[in-house]
C-alpha cells in the first residue's frame, strides 16, 4: 500500500501578517515558513499506520506545488519519516490549479492525505477537488483512520457528534484535529537521512486557475476594550443587556 | 438563470443556518435579477420545504432517496451538480461547515466553477465576481474574483444573518439515476453529542481556560451555560489536559465559531485561541493579569478572578432577567 500525503507551505502561526504591492501580495519577508499544520498531523498519522502494517504500507511519498523555495519544508516532511518527496513546480495561487497539478502526480495511490486547510489561504478546497480530479472517493472532516487488513475504517466529524465510515481504497482523506494525537517531531537522525532521500522536481501541467485573490485587507482596529470594577459586575450585564444588546 | 443553495437538513429539519444561506443567496439574486433554487437531500417533509420561501426560495428541488440518506462525498457532489446544470445556476452556495467543505470541491471541479470558501459578506462585485473572505487564520481579509462562468461560494456561518423576502416556494420532487458503484463510503455507526447546544450553533458561548485551575471549578461554567441558552467552550490546554472534551476546543486548531456573544474566562487569549474566536460580534474577557492579550480583543473587560467572579456574573444575570 502507497500513501501520498500532499504538504502545503505556510508561514509560521505567529507571523505577523503583512501585504505589499498596495496589499495585493503577501510580504514574504522575514517569515519562517512551516508545514501546514493539518498536512503534519496526516503525516504523522500515516507514518503511525506504516510503523503498525507490519509490510503492508511501504512508501509514504509527500507532494507539494511550488517553487525552490518550499524544498526545506519538504525535507522537514522526509526528516519526519516520509521516504520520498516531489514537487511540482508552479506557483500554487489558486486551489483548482493546485489540485490540478497534485492529480497529475497523484495516481497509483491507495491513499492520499491532506490536511481539511491550510492556514495561510485557508482554502479548504485542494483534498475535496484532488478527489474528483482522480475520480477517487473521499472522505472530510477526518478525526480518525485505522487500517485493518487492508480495509480502511475512518471516524469523520459532523454536526453535533461523529460518523464511523468505512471507505474503499484509492481514496483522499481530508484530515483534521484528532488524526493524530500530535506531529512528530524530526529527530537528529532523521534529519540527516532526509538529505539523502529523492526530493524529485516535476514541470507543472497546463491547468487554469479560476480565481484570483484581486487584494488583501487587515481587519479594522479594535476599539479599546470597555472594562468594567470587579466590584460591579451587574455594569457589565447592563452594557450587555442596554448597549452590546447580546444579552 | 438561479442562484443554487445546497439546504443540508438535521434529521428532516432546517436550522438557522440553513436559513441565513438561503437570505445570502436571495441577496445575490436580486443584485443579479434572478431566482433562487434550493436543493435538499434527505427526508424532509413539505412544511419544512416551504419554509425555505419565507427567506426568498422560490423553488427548492427535493431529493429523496434512501442511499443518500447518509453523506457521500462523491455521489452527493454529483446530485448538486447536476441539479446546477439543470438549473441553469451561475452560482452555488454552500454552508462552510462540514458538508459544504465535504461537498463544494468536488462541485468545483466537476462544474468547473471557481470556488470562494469560507467567505464572510455578500458579493461586493458581481463584474468581475468578487467576494471577501478571512484568510491567514482571521488575521486579514482576501478580496477574491472568481473568473469562472459558474461560481461557487461557501458562507462563514453567522456572518450574513437572516434577511425575510417570502415566496411562495414551489416545490419539485426530483429523483437523480444513482448507481451502486458512486458509493465508496458507507456509514457504520454515528455518535451523536445529545442534550446540549451545539457549539457551532450557538448564539452566546461561555468558554474558560488554565485561569480556572482545575476540572473541578467548572461548575459555575455549566450553570452560567444553562442559564444563558448557551453553549460551553474551551481553550486548548484545557482540551489538552483533558479538564474538558475535545468536541470544546476553540481554537485554530479546534472549532472555529463566530457567536454573537463570546464570555472568555481566565484564557490568556494566545493568538492561535483568537483565531478560532475572532469572528464574534462582542467578546467579554475576564483575567486576572492586565497584561493578557485577550484584553486587546475584547469589547468588555474585568480584572479580576474568574471563580470569584463567575457566581457573582450568574446572580447579576438572574437578576437582569427577572426584570
Amino acid at each position: 500500500m502507497k500513501i501520498l500525503i500532499c504538504l502545503s507551505n505556510v508561514p509560521d502561526t505567529t507571523t505577523k501578517v503583512k501585504f505589499t504591492g498596495d496589499n495585493t501580495a503577501f510580504d514574504k519577508a522575514g517569515v519562517q515558513w512551516i508545514i501546514n499544520p493539518w498536512d503534519e498531523l496526516a503525516l504523522t498519522r500515516a507514518l503511525e499506520m506504516k510503523e503498525a502494517s507490519a509490510g503492508a504500507i511501504t512508501c509514504i511519498t509527500v507532494a507539494t506545488v511550488g517553487g525552490a523555495d518550499v524544498e526545506p519544508t519538504m525535507r522537514k516532511g522526509l526528516a519526519i519519516g516520509a521516504d520520498e518527496a516531489i514537487r511540482v513546480d508552479a506557483d500554487p495561487k489558486d486551489a483548482f490549479y493546485v489540485a490540478a497539478q497534485l492529480a497529475a502526480v497523484a495516481n497509483g495511490y491507495d491513499i492520499v492525505m491532506a490536511g481539511i486547510e491550510a492556514s495561510d489561504y485557508n482554502g479548504s478546497a485542494v483534498g475535496g477537488m484532488l478527489a474528483e480530479f482522480l475520480n477517487i472517493a473521499s472522505v472530510s472532516s477526518v478525526s480518525k483512520m485505522e487500517i485493518e487488513g487492508g480495509a480502511v475504517t475512518v471516524t469523520r466529524e459532523i454536526d453535533g457528534g461523529s460518523e464511523t465510515v468505512a471507505v474503499q481504497t484509492p481514496f483522499v482523506a481530508i484530515v483534521q484535529k484528532g488524526i493524530t494525537k500530535e506531529p512528530r517531531i524530526p529527530a537528529m537522525r532523521g534529519i540527516m537521512m532526509a538529505r539523502k532521500k529523492p526530493l524529485n522536481v516535476v514541470p507543472a501541467v497546463d491547468a487554469e486557475m479560476l480565481t484570483e485573490y484581486a487584494n488583501y485587507e487587515l481587519p479594522a482596529p479594535k476599539a479599546a476594550c470597555k472594562m468594567v470594577d470587579a466590584e460591579n459586575v451587574k455594569e457589565l450585564v447592563d452594557l450587555l443587556k442596554n448597549e452590546a444588546k447580546v444579552l | 438563470m438561479s442562484i443554487l443553495v445546497y439546504t443540508e437538513n438535521w434529521e428532516g429539519k432546517f436550522k438557522k443556518l440553513s436559513f441565513e444561506l438561503v437570505s445570502y443567496a436571495n441577496e445575490m439574486a436580486k443584485q443579479l435579477g434572478t431566482e433562487v433554487t434550493a436543493v435538499s437531500i434527505g427526508n424532509v417533509d413539505d412544511t419544512e420545504l416551504k419554509s425555505l420561501g419565507l427567506y426568498g426560495a422560490s423553488k427548492v428541488i427535493n431529493v429523496n432517496d434512501a442511499q443518500l440518506e447518509k453523506l457521500s462525498n462523491a455521489p452527493y457532489a454529483r446530485v448538486i451538480a447536476d441539479a446546477a446544470t439543470k438549473e441553469n445556476a451561475q452560482v452555488i452556495v454552500f454552508a462552510h461547515n462540514n458538508a459544504g467543505k465535504a461537498i463544494a470541491p468536488r462541485v468545483s471541479v466537476k462544474l468547473k466553477a471557481g470556488l470562494v470558501s469560507g467567505a464572510s459578506e455578500a458579493p461586493s462585485c458581481y463584474d468581475p465576481f468578487t467576494v471577501k473572505k478571512k484568510a491567514f487564520t482571521g488575521k486579514a481579509f482576501a478580496n477574491i474574483v472568481v473568473k469562472s462562468a459558474v461560481k461557487i461560494v461557501t458562507l462563514s456561518q453567522n456572518s450574513f444573518g437572516l434577511v425575510e423576502d417570502a415566496k411562495d416556494a414551489f416545490i419539485e420532487a426530483y429523483a437523480p439515476t444513482l448507481d451502486a458503484a458512486e458509493f465508496k463510503t458507507e456509514v457504520k455507526d454515528t455518535n451523536k453529542i445529545t442534550g446540549k447546544v451545539l457549539l457551532n450553533d450557538a448564539e452566546i458561548v461561555v468558554s474558560a481556560g488554565r485561569g480556572l485551575k482545575g476540572p473541578e471549578n467548572w461548575g459555575p461554567i455549566e450553570e452560567m451555560a444553562e442559564l444563558l441558552g448557551a453553549a460551553t467552550a474551551c481553550s486548548r490546554p484545557v482540551s489538552d489536559e483533558e479538564w474538558r472534551p475535545h468536541s470544546e476546543h476553540v481554537g485554530q486548531t479546534g472549532k472555529i465559531i463566530a457567536p454573537n456573544l463570546y464570555f472568555a474566562f481566565g484564557i490568556s487569549g494566545a493568538i492561535q485561541h483568537l483565531g478560532g474566536v475572532s469572528s464574534s460580534k462582542v467578546i467579554v474577557a475576564v483575567n486576572t493579569d492586565k497584561d493578557a492579550p485577550i484584553f486587546e480583543a475584547a469589547d468588555y473587560g474585568i480584572i479580576g478572578d474568574a471563580q470569584k467572579i463567575l457566581p457573582q456574573l450568574v446572580e447579576a444575570i438572574k437578576s437582569a432577567k427577572a426584570e
